[in-house]
């Protein structure tokens, strides 16, 4: 059976998480999640020319830090699925040129990874491939010049809006393997939109979508929230969870709220204002590849429900007065003892 | 099919119930002081400018380039986005914002080089501002012209 319901992938053959990897810039590294990077970046400019190239090397670092973990050579890589939030995915691509390795960019704004790992997952599943590299990265700096303003205007932001993550994550999926971590369900969701026309307000945007997506999840799966050690969504941050746990009450969806954790809620402290959260597709990747992965690996956690969660809007649809559809990709992350 | 528990209509009552709000008469405590110091600065300016006898047509343009110059210096040692993080309006209205607002982009925008870059990108912020502010003061002055016959 590799298939359940309207929208699950039920994986024949789970592929193995052979390695993962983390990189983080400096204001992450002074977050409440810092000991669980395995790169905390000192300068965000990684000695680049400009940000963009900062994020393409950010990328291949984090990419060949996962490789060197599992010691396969980049060669014996036979995809790399990635992608980010600069125009046309160029860092993703720009470290696929480098690293060499056949390239499969994906968009889904910041539920990148979980989208990745989804389509790695029934990719090596199906027998196309024996190995991925899923990765997603984001960084402050090509986001801000990208979908808000020069970094240096002095403007203010609202309560609402969230910061976006310098950040990377890759996970290393193989068909074969002895490695604790295997991937074993993944479900796609559904463009959800209720109209919000906040831009800066992703987690009221991307709610709906995440609810939407975990409902399906459990209905396809038949599974309950409290089959899970932890449901962890991508970037909602503290408002968007909030949102969530009202939609799951309003539809009488059993949420235990303390199995229920928000990656960009996580990834900052209050102390350092950054509003609701952070966001950005490196956000729920680096955490999932730093935080999530290790604690399961330490047996602390044994069924994690990743629900990577975008916003599917671009400049041009804001200024254009549209409203901010929602995206959500789960990925059931188990461990096999 | 939609398992959506809200209409779009009271999702956005439930969003804007348990989103917080700007906290407003902290904002307008910050701006207002922040905002007042900049003018007073300027105040300070042009009276200091009078005393050098530049005259009533320069001294204002005296003042404003001290704030233009002290507005593009702060911004260039990364220090005015803090203030207008701070002050909001007190520091995005007076001069110095305005010079902010050219300076920014011109920093960030100059890795795609002189032309497409900084030149053609310096007044995405500033542009709307000078095409409406020159706009009405056309609008004013033609206003000025056919009613000057009453007025004066």
């Amino acid at each position: 059976m590799s298939r359940a319901g309207q929208q699950t992938f039920v994986y024949d053959r789970p592929p193995a998480i052979a390695a993962h990897a983390s990189i983080v810039g400096p204001k992450e590294g002074q977050g409440p999640l810092a000991e669980w990077f395995d790169t905390v970046l000192e300068d965000d400019l990684l000695s680049q020319k400009s940000w963009e190239l900062a994020e393409m090397e950010m990328v291949r670092r984090c990419v060949l830090d996962a490789l060197n973990k599992a010691q396969l050579p980049s060669e014996a890589v036979q995809a790399m699925l990635g992608g980010d939030l600069n125009n046309q995915i160029i860092a993703s691509s720009f470290a696929a040129r480098t690293l060499g390795m056949p390239f499969i960019g994906l968009y889904g704004a910041c539920s990148t990874f979980a989208q990745a790992l989804v389509i790695g997952s029934a990719l090596i599943s199906g027998g196309y491939l024996e190995n991925a590299a899923c990765t997603a990265s984001s960084h402050f700096c090509t986001a801000e010049r990208q979908f808000r303003f020069p970094l240096e205007l002095g403007t203010q932001r609202p309560p609402q809006a969230s910061r976006t993550a310098t950040a990377c994550g890759c996970a290393l999926l193989t068909a074969e393997g002895e490695a604790p971590l295997r991937v074993t369900q993944g479900t796609v969701g559904r463009i959800i939109d209720l109209n919000i026309t906040d831009a800066n307000h992703m987690g009221a945007a991307m709610a709906p979508a995440v609810f939407d997506c975990i409902a399906a999840h459990l209905a396809d799966t038949g599974r309950s929230a409290s089959d899970y050690d932890l449901i962890a969504t991508g970037d909602l941050g503290w408002i968007g969870r909030n949102l969530l746990l009202e939609l799951c009450a309003a539809a009488g969806l059993d949420m235990p709220a303390d199995r229920l954790i928000d990656c960009g809620a996580s990834l900052f402290s209050r102390e350092q204002d950054t509003h609701a959260g952070g966001s950005g597709c490196g956000c729920v990747a680096a955490v999932s590849c730093g935080w999530l992965m290790k604690r399961m690996e330490q047996g602390e956690l044994s069924r994690v429900l990743v629900v990577g969660s975008g916003a599917m809007f671009s400049p041009t649809s804001s200024q254009q007065a549209q409203s901010v559809p929602g995206i959500a990709y789960a990925a059931c992350i188990e461990r096999k003892d | 099919m939609s398992r959506q528990p809200f209409t779009p209509d009271q999702y956005h009552e439930l969003v804007s119930k348990l989103t917080p709000s700007s906290r407003m008469l902290r904002g307008y405590w910050r701006a207002f002081w922040v905002g007042g110091l900049i003018c007073a600065v300027g105040q300070a300016l042009t009276l200091w400018a009078d005393t050098l006898h530049l005259g009533e047509v320069t001294s204002p343009m005296f003042t404003t380039g001290v704030l233009v110059f002290a507005g593009t210096t702060l911004t260039g040692i990364g220090v005015y986005d803090r203030i207008g993080q701070y002050a909001g309006a007190g520091s995005a209205i007076p001069v110095t914002g305005f010079a902010n607002s050219v300076a920014a982009p011109a920093i960030e925008f100059q890795r795609e080089g002189a032309v497409m870059g900084v030149g053609a990108r310096l007044f995405t912020l500033a542009g709307p501002v000078l095409a409406y502010g020159i706009a009405s003061s056309v609008v004013v002055g033609i206003a000025y012209w056919l009613i000057r016959g009453w007025v004066l």
